[in-house]
């Protein structure tokens, strides 16, 4: 094979001009692109690590429960052998985490509901709701109280209704249960003899006979705060109290 | 030209073009480096992509009892506005009529306890659903969004850059779910992180936290035994809109028909 002679090269002036500018172009972009523009504008793996670790960065609010139990030991002690057991303090109390950090903060205070509406969020009935879920009627459920005057939160119980007289006057036992005299015990109004039991027709408890009876709680400035009150000279002078009031759901 | 000058200037193209490469590539591929929490795969999410966890929820459909507690606190945890409708978790409430007419209402704010909204007569059966992201191994919104502000991470929840979002809720519109709102204070997509900020510490999602009946579980869906893998395993599972394979993370016992 015989070599053949190239031609002389010959690149024209405006060329290698051009070429010059081409060269500083490229030269120009590899700085701004290598050392101008920071990283995480050109790597979509550095944004999503920034994205990831600002979301791990928010703050938290629900402290959890554990965080609880090193103060409340009596609660949650309480609380672990109860209905609620399986609460976490934050669904009732609200979020804690400020509390923790600086439990003797006033400000912080964790709250704590009183208010009748609270438990009726859960407990109130609904067809929608599980069967077997413990549900009320907030309307004709022992009204006039909150939950917590015969309920404890943290172990929730039917309070103890006195039981005595059930087993025969189970219809009253049950109206009363759920009424505002749910805690009183039947004795409260009924003085029985011991006789009842054996003979019922033969040894018939009392019975109250007069407003006053009634009045010893409801009249206006007797002692019992949980009563509502009335003017006994005043109300309804006419008629007896169990006239318009059913004594066991009044 | 001869064949040993045609492979030299080959050689010398290809060292050229590869020092070049290494001139760009240098930058990024060191930032990669030690970024431990890096998103695994542009792609955005391949079950399992390359985590240690891989985080799911469990629903156990008859324990819920409609009580919005989750909401509140998911609202509370993570600055979501308090009024309804916006809401990164909520609860459905179905009832289906005696005619099988279904009506569906949404507990969206903490309180808004709505009650039946047909008379008890008319009741054939009736139910809550909770529902929030389903933080889908193949998440339609990351498909979607133009500026890639959304994506999953290595566990698998997919989270939005708030920095990056351009509001432009292409993705509100593509989840099948409606999991999406539009956040009116920083007029960014915002939607379930499971609590990012508090799973990655040990914590449980805030909704998982306060629900009081255990209505709902969170869990690891890899390696060791979990509440959640000993429910996927007792119990029949089912996840919402199977048919669009999104292979949700959200997972439903005893799932009525109607629901959708």
């Amino acid at each position: 094979m015989s070599e053949i002679p190239s031609p002389p090269s010959r690149i024209p002036e405006q060329v290698r001009r051009l070429g010059v500018v081409a060269v500083l172009m490229a030269g120009g972009f590899i700085v701004v692109r290598t050392w101008a523009i920071s990283p995480e504008y050109k790597d979509t793996s550095l944004q999503k690590s920034e994205a990831v670790e600002r979301e791990k960065a928010k703050p938290v609010h629900y402290a959890g429960a554990a965080a609880c139990t090193e103060c409340h030991e009596d609660q949650c002690g309480e609380q672990q052998l109860g209905k609620h057991r399986n609460l976490s303090c934050g669904t009732c109390h609200g979020a804690l985490q400020k509390h923790v950090d600086d439990p003797l903060n006033e400000a912080n205070r964790p709250y704590a509901p009183r208010e009748r509406d609270f438990c009726p969020q859960c407990h109130a009935y609904d067809p929608a709701r599980p069967t077997g879920f413990p549900q009320i009627n907030p309307a004709i459920h022992n009204p006039l109280k909150p939950c917590i005057s015969c309920h404890k939160p943290h172990a929730p119980e039917p309070p103890e209704t006195p039981q005595e007289c059930s087993a025969c006057h189970a219809e009253i036992a049950r109206t009363k249960m759920v009424s505002p005299h749910a805690l009183l015990e039947c004795t409260t109004c009924h003085t029985t003899l011991e006789e009842h039991k054996t003979t019922p027709r033969g040894a018939k408890p009392s019975r109250p006979t007069t407003r006053e009876f009634c009045g010893t709680c409801h009249n206006k400035g007797t002692a019992e705060k949980s009563a509502p009150k009335v003017d006994l000279a005043t109300h309804e002078v006419k008629y007896l109290c169990w006239q318009c009031h059913y004594p066991h759901s009044p | 030209m001869q064949r040993r000058d045609f492979l030299k200037e080959c050689g010398l193209f290809l060292l050229v073009t590869k020092a070049v490469e290494g001139l760009f590539g240098a930058g990024a591929a060191a930032a990669e480096e030690p970024a431990g929490t890096k998103a695994g795969g542009g792609s955005g999410g391949e079950s399992g992509n390359g985590g240690d966890h891989l985080y799911g929820m469990a629903i156990d459909v008859d324990k819920c009892i409609g009580c919005g507690r989750c909401v509140e606190a998911c609202k509370t945890e993570n600055g979501v506005p308090k009024e309804p409708f916006f809401c990164r978790t909520w609860v459905e409430r179905y009832t289906v009529k005696t005619d099988n007419t279904l009506v569906v209402q949404s507990i969206t704010s903490a309180g808004q306890k709505s009650d039946a909204p047909v008379e008890e007569k008319e009741i054939k059966r009736s139910f809550f659903v909770p529902k929030l992201c389903n933080h889908c191994a193949h998440p339609p919104c990351v498909q979607v969004c133009p500026v890639g502000a959304t994506f999953s991470t290595k566990e698998g929840v997919v989270i939005v850059d708030e920095e990056r979002c351009i509001g432009c809720r292409y993705c509100i519109q593509a989840c099948p779910y409606g999991a999406r709102y539009l956040n009116p204070e920083t007029h960014t997509a915002d939607k379930c992180t499971f609590c990012y900020h508090r799973v990655t510490k040990g914590m449980l999602p805030a909704c998982v936290e306060v629900c009081p009946t255990q209505a709902r579980i969170f869990g690891d869906l890899k390696g060791k035994a979990s509440p959640l893998q000993r429910f996927e395993r007792m119990r029949k599972i089912h996840t919402l809109k199977p048919g669009l394979n999104t292979e949700p993370k959200v997972f439903y016992a005893d799932l009525d028909g109607v629901v959708r």
